[in-house]
């Protein structure tokens, strides 16, 4: 292979588009780690701290797609303190030197600056897509900078960020020759935009696929832009209060009826029962449904809509839909592959109209199911053990009770032989989470059967060390783990200390481990990052409490060729 | 495939009841029926924990009525709802007018208040959100959530296995003067606004 000329071998790598397979002939001989690092288009980093940004920038000078990941995935519930890290900074600075070809960003839990927004705007003249998913740091002059500097702007996502509002100003940014935009999601930015600006950046804008607006717009508003759109397939309304005027509503409709390629629906913030029915004509060709921020619909409500969304397979739904409403969603959408249930309840053992049955029901009508996010405030083994058999096709399967530590209910068992099914059962399991009284068992089950599992979340579960030692043990495919309030301590930490090379991360937070069990890791493993953090400066009253080894609070332990980093706080300690 | 739609409803009201039978409720990490000679520390599940009546030193004048009524605590990260969606519903339920919820929300717009709680014999502090408790009653059974659920593996000696509401612990906190005061002498919002730290003691070291 080494004697066909580069062009030869660039024109084969190109059908290799996965990383992973880049990554292997990278390594194959010096000649193909060259052709393979100038012709990458797309990189993938896990975890901004695993290697240097500017070793990406070096190596790849020709990328075109860029994709970081900062904070661990429990800082979604703040579990991780702020100012921990996780900054885009970096990562815009050197690709700004380095990789001026640059056309896509992807962000997820990274902390970004309008400087940094300010930066990217003007760095990057064929820049066209930036995605920020549950970031924070910037505002909506950032935004500003984004719209008035990126020409060829085709996608700007932003979803569930932290944004700090500067005004409505950034939407009329966009320039009068800017006719690219694709994908427009601003439902995250909370202040109101004008609606002038936004009919016509709609109107002049042609290839509009997906839009997204946010709560500010009004239904008026919704009935101008959607008269415009007739090629849309994403819509995020904006707020359909019952403060309407009927006349709003028809034009909805009729602007609706034209848009024949809508197929995903979301928003309906503050949605009134009324409003849903303007709606119901788009229902039978709607494959996407999210009505999870509209706590104001009940049962009856949803289910209206829903019985009429045939050809569903993706809903995100509240907990008030109640196992009776599931039972309509078993019955009517029978292409159902992908399903949420969110609480409306956020209390620890909060009321959730949701249990066992509406899990059941689901998996006996909808046998396509292979995604779950489901919050209830019960669940029995027998449950389990039937959707496993119902539904063998699960890829991910998250179960959260709402009460930690909650056995069966009917047997006051532990849950253990249910969790045990799903993973025997979906023998493509590539995510799970566990939550209910749960002993080592489960995790006997996981780690000789999930062999596919790759994220493991765990609280409040479990009795000894055992337990964790199953998993690191079994799951060969295991990158993510994740384990929070469990009986989990050194020996567990360091049973298999060769497998965090093969992770990409663990967190440990209010388990058993030890300061000295941490150092110990950090000097058997060099090329881990071994971050304990601890939120307070209590350590006097730590010692005061017992007079055993001090246990860590939160731990963050990942691999890197980066070393340790240089921007963590006093907090953090890095082993 | 059973239906089980029958056998739930049974369920849910036997176990309620039996929550008040201590006896009926003995766990065992086994079958049922099978008699386990020697026990690995039995894991008492937090929904007997939640629902029994707490040893109170206080008044406890809330609503000790129906054992049906889940406890209202609250633990940090817990259920895990990102926190963009927390916020959301905090806007939405101070927004719509048919908000089920009524005093609490001007409770939760206000922001947190949250305390450190220390336990005797504890290898580390938690911190609680007073706000999120309505009385007395929600915070011991938020307290007994936190405290029993990590240690019961740990340290012997700890007795966190009956959780800290068997009257064994004493509930004091540290007010504004720093003074250790016993908790549920004032009336809530009193408290609220005058506790600084939480601690709980053993039994023996409370006078």
């Amino acid at each position: 292979m080494t004697y066909f000329p580069e062009e030869v071998v660039e024109h084969i790598f190109s059908f290799l588009p996965a990383q992973r397979d880049r990554n292997t002939v990278s390594l194959v001989c010096k000649v193909w780690y060259e052709i393979e690092r100038l012709s990458r288009r797309s990189v993938f980093v896990g975890n901004c701290y695993a290697v240097r940004a500017e070793r990406v920038a070096l190596r790849f000078p020709n990328v075109r797609a860029l994709t970081v990941k900062g904070k661990p995935h429990f800082a979604d519930f703040n579990l991780v303190p702020p100012d921990w890290g996780g900054y885009a900074g970096p990562w815009i600075e050197a690709a700004a030197r380095g990789c001026v070809g640059l056309e896509e960003l992807r962000m997820k839990r990274m902390v970004v600056s309008d400087e940094s927004l300010e930066l990217l705007s003007r760095s990057f003249p064929r820049f066209r897509a930036l995605v920020l998913i549950s970031c924070e740091g910037f505002s909506t002059d950032g935004l500003a900078a984004i719209a008035s500097h990126c020409k060829l702007l085709s996608e700007l996502d932003l979803q569930e960020n932290e944004v700090e509002d500067r005004g409505p100003r950034w939407l009329s940014c966009f320039p009068d020759s800017c006719t690219s935009l694709v994908s427009l999601n601003f439902a995250c930015i909370k202040g109101e935009v004008n609606a002038g600006s936004l009919e016509r950046l709609v109107s002049r804008s042609p290839n509009l696929r997906s839009l997204r607006l946010n709560r500010s717009v009004s239904v008026d508003t919704l009935a101008k832009i959607l008269m415009r759109t007739p090629n849309l397939e994403d819509l995020g309304t904006g707020n359909l209060t019952d403060d309407f005027q009927t006349e709003s509503y028809f034009r909805l409709t009729s602007a609706l009826e034209k848009c024949k390629m809508l197929r995903s629906l979301s928003g309906f913030w503050d949605a009134s029962p009324v409003c849903l029915s303007f709606i119901y004509p788009l229902c039978a060709q709607l494959t996407g449904l999210n009505l999870s921020y509209a706590p104001t619909l009940d049962a009856s409500d949803l289910t209206k809509m829903i019985s009429r969304c045939v050809k569903l397979q993706r809903l995100w739904v509240l907990d008030c839909i109640s196992d009776k409403g599931l039972q309509v969603v078993a019955s009517s959408c029978k292409d159902l592959q992908e399903l949420r249930v969110f609480p409306s309840d956020f209390y620890v053992a909060g009321y959730s109209a949701v249990t066992e049955e509406g899990l059941v029901a689901i998996s006996l009508g909808c046998p396509k199911l292979n995604s779950l996010l489901y919050f209830c405030h019960q669940m029995t083994n027998a449950a389990l053990i039937t959707v496993a058999k119902n539904c063998p096709n699960f890829t991910r399967f998250r179960l959260c009770i709402l009460e930690p530590g909650k056995p069966d209910v009917m047997t006051n068992q532990p849950l253990d032989e249910g969790f045990g099914a799903i993973v025997r059962e979906c023998k493509g399991l590539r995510r799970l989470s566990i939550s209910g009284l749960l002993t080592d068992k489960v995790f006997m089950y996981i780690g000789k059967y999930a062999k596919q599992l790759e994220m493991l979340s765990i609280a409040f579960a479990g009795d000894s060390d055992k337990g964790m030692m199953h998993v690191m043990n079994g799951c060969k495919n295991l990158r993510k783990l994740e384990i929070r309030d469990s009986p989990f301590g050194d020996a567990a930490l360091l049973g298999n200390v060769a497998k965090y090379e093969t992770m990409r991360s663990l967190w440990m937070s209010s388990c058993n481990v030890t300061l000295k069990g941490c150092q110990v890791l950090a000097s058997k493993m060099p090329m881990l990052n071994i971050e304990v953090i601890n939120e307070w400066d209590g350590s006097n009253e730590m010692e005061e409490n017992h007079g055993e080894l001090p246990k860590v609070e939160k731990l963050y332990v990942y691999r890197t060729t980066a070393g340790a980093r240089d921007d963590a706080p006093n907090f953090v300690k890095i082993l | 495939m059973a239906s089980l739609r029958s056998t739930s409803c049974l369920a849910s009201a036997s176990a309620e009841t039996d929550a008040e039978n201590l006896c009926a409720t003995e766990l065992r990490l086994g079958p049922p029926g099978v008699v386990v000679g020697e026990d690995a520390p039995a894991k008492k599940p937090s929904s007997v924990g939640a629902k029994r009546a707490l040893e109170s030193t206080g008044p406890s004048a809330d609503d000790e009525h129906d054992t049906a009524a889940p406890a209202k605590a609250q633990v940090v990260g817990w259920p895990p709802v990102r926190a963009y969606r927390r916020n959301t519903f905090h806007q939405s339920s101070a927004s719509s007018a048919a908000a089920k919820k009524s005093g609490d929300e001007q409770q939760q717009q206000q922001g947190g208040l949250y305390v450190k709680v220390s336990m005797d014999g504890a290898p580390y502090l938690r911190k609680v959100d007073l706000r999120m408790y309505k009385g007395y009653r929600e915070l011991r059974e938020a307290l007994d959530l936190l405290f029993t659920k990590c240690f019961s593996a740990s340290a012997p000696g700890t007795h966190s296995s009956e959780g800290c509401s068997d009257g064994q612990f004493a509930f004091a906190y540290e007010d504004k003067d720093g003074d250790l005061m016993l908790v549920g002498d004032v009336p809530w919002e009193m408290f609220t606004s005058s506790c600084k730290k939480l601690r709980i003691m053993k039994g023996s070291e409370a006078r």
